[in-house]
């Protein structure tokens, strides 16, 4: 158990928040160099088939033109595939921008101009003329089911399927209730409001400074210097600041590279940012199908659970994300089978997307959860009750921690859920069917490994650093409170380094792992801090703490004093000023335990309440309430916590209600794409949304105690919405998003 | 966008010979589609004639009753005017109903009328469109058509006029008041936009030259049995898939004059004259309101992905009649339909 905290645990306004509201805060476009170039890239307007021809001489001569680079004058760049992946690639061959002739995707760059202003490269761009061969693409994942395979190469050994447990096919026509249904979700994109941008600052010396939009410096920084056999001493990358990123921004874009290629090529400083267009182009959450079958016993118990998913990936990678293997632990059960596949389209890789597969698997699972309730004739969140999971049967583990039993009390009698009766179409109000629909949520609890420096000086100040990325999640500020917290300092009083590649080494900002494992590394280091100030107040003559043990003392007020007699001690200044210090400086590398993870497994849990609106005569649906209530461990910032969970219940009613890239399968490619026709939620779709944390210690998830909220807010959101249009209307739309038009034209079930 | 000369009009007579003497120009006043449709290169004048400055901005009661309302004048001093509230309120619920503050503010109402359509491939340069390419097809047929017409569409456009301003002002008898080289006239509103015909590029009646100097409302009978209803993808900020301006004069509980224009469902507002009259002298009621929409709706024609506008139309229509029987318009700060 951890001590109560003064700064920790208390909701605490970003630190950098005065620098972003007054646009003080820079993002990686808004660095400028008198006598920098930009460039501009060009999209290919086909999904599939080859350039015949490319003819840019208009452009070349367009004024303040530069260069224009296509397939056929790209500079020379690593040959070997392994050069092209970065930290989170995939298995397959990863996209080499301009490398041949050859289109796998609608919106694949096929040229990039480089002029004196953002305008004469954009204009020069609508001058380049392409001749193409177009082959008839495959866009339609619905056409390419026969195609699906079991990807021969995992991303990861989480994402194969467990092996079928007990005889769930048997148990499944045995049962005397059981349910059966098919779900289809369209592709979602992104659209963090930031788009991908980069800035190369090219010195004589040949350094360059890279400003780049990204979730991981030190990913786009190995990038570089493999693809173009730089030495990484003489390139630094920096994501200060990032514009929402929802994991879009995990593996380097081809705006990085171009604006790299150029800057050497050049020897210029030069920066690309895409339009808002390209940003459908690429990383994108796959289109998917999936068949959930349920049965259970007279009493509800869960008896069968089949879950079989295929959803898209590209010609050239094998995107992989964990879609169906929650269906194998998120409840009791013991006959379980998991199919999980995926079909090649001519598209861009998909990629993660804020909590990639469970956004997913779990809406289908959670909808099918609520059929077999109706089936069953028990209420939706008493058959969750009734097979709750006490351990992960998948894994085999028991768990760190899983409060989800707090969630479903707290988020029900919040919602006011024991009122609800469980016909539809129960409860009307003019001209709107009102439901009341629920569901679970459920996403890893991961640390990956990270390091960090923290550096205490005389005067009391503190320095954190560490290579972490802040997305928008609030990392400066939890960073900020965890180290004030470990020195007893106020806020102001420490300085938060981060985001830079020469910073003490962190993986990619994704996965909500980052709060567990770089603020696992500072508090390590703090306390290496305070070991080390220890060991130099022993040395002193005279010294009050000369026996004390380093589990026995703190810093209070400015003194390192005995935990248990505060009385007992001396200034931290005395200390330094007497042993000739201007300051301490310590580093710290964490990573999950691995003794504990053989016998343990970690998630984040919620319980997500929806009350909709639905005129049913116009097929219009209003979310009027959504309760979240989660179990995550430790909080570190209430505030800054609940706005990842706000954030993760509007995208989620986005992903239910609005969200949906439409292709033309006959071209195979993407029309809505901009955020005018590409809709997510509006102001106006978005009412009292209310989050509830509950108390969930865990001593072993992560060493401060922490799970990670950056994805289990959106998790259930989607199927808590649909089971809130069924009890409304008595219709069950496995389709999403659930637009007006399914309403109007899906007959009643019951 | 390409490169273009820049001209600033200070008179209307200016801006007329400019537009006249220049094929290639277009008139600049929010600019809140036409810079759009220039960075998309949908279109690429050689010449913008700036005519903020025309003193087209103001608001006036003429003696009949009448309103006239300045080419100029914002979407936001129009739906915000006191007297349009009072006395067209539906113009001023219409509006209300599009587009965002910001845009509102900048928008203008001549340049409303003259917004361009919303089709996909419209925007898409690398599209077939006979919009934008006249005789090159048209890629919505069969395409991504979820927001296309079912009224009054043909095999060369199915594009939809995305306004809602302008099926307001199709059910008020607005009248479109013009100048060009040959003088000033009048237009009727519902005479303003085209169907597609055989030249989907016109979207209007503007002749070479001619620009917009403001529209007169006439006066109405209606109190408050009017509405104005839109039903869209998300609760705001999206077009209309089908939108729907109702009036009626009532007495005694028989129709007068009953109005329906409809947004989102065609090449230009909507409105049947002839099918609105047969309805003269009909009770009010349930009945008659569903009567109306299947007339209205005869011939209505879906493109696949759009067949659901049918009966959404129909349902908005009977909503928006009971809504306008009741004297209960729609209140466009309410996100639920009345």
């Amino acid at each position: 158990m951890l001590n109560p905290s003064k700064v920790v645990g208390v909701p605490t306004a970003r630190i950098d928040g005065p620098l972003k509201v007054s646009g003080c805060a820079p993002y990686a476009a808004e660095h400028y160099e008198p006598f920098m170039l930009f460039g501009y890239v060009l999209p290919a307007t086909i999904a599939t088939g080859r350039i015949l021809a490319i003819d840019a001489t208009d452009a070349e001569r367009f004024g303040g033109v530069i260069k224009v680079y296509t397939h056929e004058n790209r500079p020379d760049t690593a040959w070997r595939d392994s050069k092209w992946k970065d930290e989170v690639a995939l298995p397959g061959h990863p996209l080499r921008p301009l490398e041949s002739d050859r289109i796998l995707f609608d919106g694949q760059p096929v040229a990039f101009v480089v002029a004196e202003t953002f305008e004469a490269a954009r204009d020069a761009a609508a001058l380049i003329k392409i001749h193409y061969a177009a082959a008839r693409p495959h866009t339609d994942l619905r056409n390419e089911l026969s195609n699906r395979y079991a990807p021969p190469v995992p991303r990861m050994k989480q994402l194969v399927p467990p092996p079928p447990r007990g005889d769930a096919e048997k148990a499944f026509k045995e049962a005397p209730h059981r349910i059966s249904s098919d779900y289809e979700m369209s592709g979602e994109y992104h659209n963090p409001m930031e788009l991908f941008a980069t800035t190369v600052l090219w010195k004589k010396d040949g350094e360059l400074t890279i400003h780049d939009k990204t979730q991981g410096s030190q990913n786009s920084h190995e990038y570089i210097c493999q693809v173009f056999g730089l030495d990484p001493d003489k390139v630094v990358v920096k994501n200060a600041f990032v514009g929402g990123a929802f994991g879009q921004a995990l593996r380097p874009k081809h705006q990085l590279f171009f604006a790299v290629m150029a800057s050497l090529d050049l020897k210029r400083s030069i920066k690309a940012e895409m339009s808002r267009r390209e940003m459908f182009y690429l990383t994108w959450r796959p289109s998917s199908f999936q068949t959930v079958s349920l049965a259970a016993d007279e009493e509800g118990r869960l008896t069968a659970v089949m879950h079989d998913a295929v959803h898209a990936t590209s010609r050239y990678e094998d995107y992989q994300e964990n879609v169906a293997n929650w269906s194998a632990l998120a409840y009791k059960c013991d006959n379980v089978k998991i199919s999980y596949e995926i079909a090649k389209l001519d598209v861009s890789t998909p990629g993660d997307m804020r909590a990639p597969g469970a956004a997913t698997g779990v809406t289908a699972l959670e909808t099918a959860m609520d059929e077999l309730a109706y089936v069953c004739g028990i209420d939706p969140l008493e058959l969750r009750v009734k097979n709750f999971a006490h351990r992960d049967q998948m894994q085999d583990k028991e768990f760190t921690s899983k409060a989800l039993h707090a969630c479903f009390r707290e988020g029900a009698a919040r919602f006011g859920w024991s009122r609800r009766s469980l016909e539809p179409r129960s409860m009307r109000e003019g001209h709107e069917l009102i439901g009341w629909g629920m569901a679970s949520g459920i996403w890893e609890a991961t640390m990956s490994p990270a390091e960090a420096n923290v550096r205490l000086s005389g005067d009391g100040k503190v320095t954190v650093s560490a290579a972490a990325s802040d997305i928008g999640t609030g990392t400066y500020t939890i960073l900020a409170q965890l180290s004030a917290d470990a020195f007893d300092i106020p806020l102001r009083d420490v300085t938060v380094r981060i985001a830079e590649s020469t910073l003490p080494k962190t993986g990619v900002q994704g996965g909500s792992w980052t709060a567990a494992s770089t603020g696992s590394a500072v508090q390590a280091a703090s306390k290496a801090v305070i070991a080390t100030l220890l060991k130099h107040a022993q040395k002193l003559e005279t010294s009050p703490l000369a026996k004390a043990k380093v589990e026995q003392v703190e810093i209070a007020d400015g003194r390192l004093v005995l935990e248990a007699n505060h009385q007992i001690g001396m200034p931290v200044s005395e200390i330094m000023e007497r042993a000739g210090l201007s300051g301490i400086e310590e580093h710290a590398k964490v990573g999950p335990d691995m003794m504990t993870m053989r016998k343990f497994a970690a998630y984040t849990h919620s319980a997500v309440f929806v009350e909709v609106r639905v005129d049913v005569e116009l097929g219009v649906v209003r979310v009027t309430r959504v309760v979240s209530a989660i179990a995550a461990g430790r909080i570190l910032n209430p505030k800054t916590a609940r706005s990842q969970i706000l954030g993760g219940v509007v995208m989620g009613i986005g992903s239910a209600l609005h969200e949906e890239g439409m292709v033309d399968h006959r071209t195979g490619r993407i029309m809505n794409h901009n955020i005018a026709e590409y809709h997510v939620p509006a102001h106006a779709d978005i009412e009292d949304i209310d989050v509830i944390f509950v108390d969930e210690d865990d001593d072993k998830a992560s060493p401060i105690g922490v799970k990670g909220l950056g994805e289990i807010g959106i998790v259930g959101v989607a199927a808590a919405v649909s089971n809130a249009i069924f009890h409304a209307t008595g219709k069950r739309i496995r389709s999403f998003p659930i637009t007006l038009d399914k309403i109007l034209t899906e007959r009643t079930d019951q | 966008m390409r490169p273009f000369s820049f001209n600033r009009a200070e008179t209307v007579k200016e801006a007329i010979a400019a537009l006249a003497q220049n094929p290639d120009a277009k008139l600049l006043a929010g600019g809140t589609n036409l810079i759009d449709l220039m960075k998309y290169e949908v279109t690429h004048p050689g010449m913008i004639i700036d005519i903020n400055r025309l003193p087209l901005k103001e608001i006036t009661d003429l003696p009949d009753g009448a309103l006239r309302i300045g080419a100029l004048a914002s979407n936001s001093a129009v739906a915000y005017d006191e007297r349009v509230k009072a006395r067209f309120p539906l113009l001023s619920s219409a509006i209300l109903a599009g587009a965002s503050p910001q845009l509102r503010n900048a928008a203008t109402t001549g340049g409303n009328l003259l917004q361009r359509t919303r089709c996909y491939y419209f925007y898409d340069t690398a599209a077939p469109c006979n919009k934008r390419a006249p005789g090159s097809g048209c890629s919505a047929i069969g395409g991504v058509n979820r927001i296309h017409a079912i009224l009054g569409a043909n095999p060369a456009c199915i594009a939809v006029h995305p306004s809602d301003m302008c099926v307001a002002l199709a059910a008020l008898d607005t009248v479109v008041e013009v100048e060009g080289p040959q003088g000033a006239r009048e237009i009727a509103f519902l005479d303003f936009h085209r169907l597609a015909g055989d030249e989907p590029q016109r979207d209007n009646t503007l002749q070479t030259g001619e620009i917009i100097t403001g529209l007169r409302l006439p006066p109405n009978p209606f109190g408050q049995n009017h509405t104005y209803l839109k039903i869209r993808d998300r609760l705001s900020y999206a077009f209309a898939l089908v939108s729907v301006a109702a009036a009626i004069e009532i007495d005694k509980g028989r129709i007068i004059d009953l109005r329906v224009a409809l947004g989102g469902v065609a090449h230009k507002p909507w409105r049947d004259t002839l099918a609105e009259r047969e309805f003269a002298d009909r009770a009010i009621g349930e009945s008659t309101f569903r009567e109306i929409a299947e007339r209205l709706l005869i011939g209505a024609k879906g493109q696949g992905q759009n067949d659901f506008k049918i009966s959404l139309a129909r349902n908005a229509i009977i909503r928006a009649l009971r809504q306008a029987a009741a004297g209960t318009p729609q209140d466009q700060t309410v996100k639920a339909i009345q």
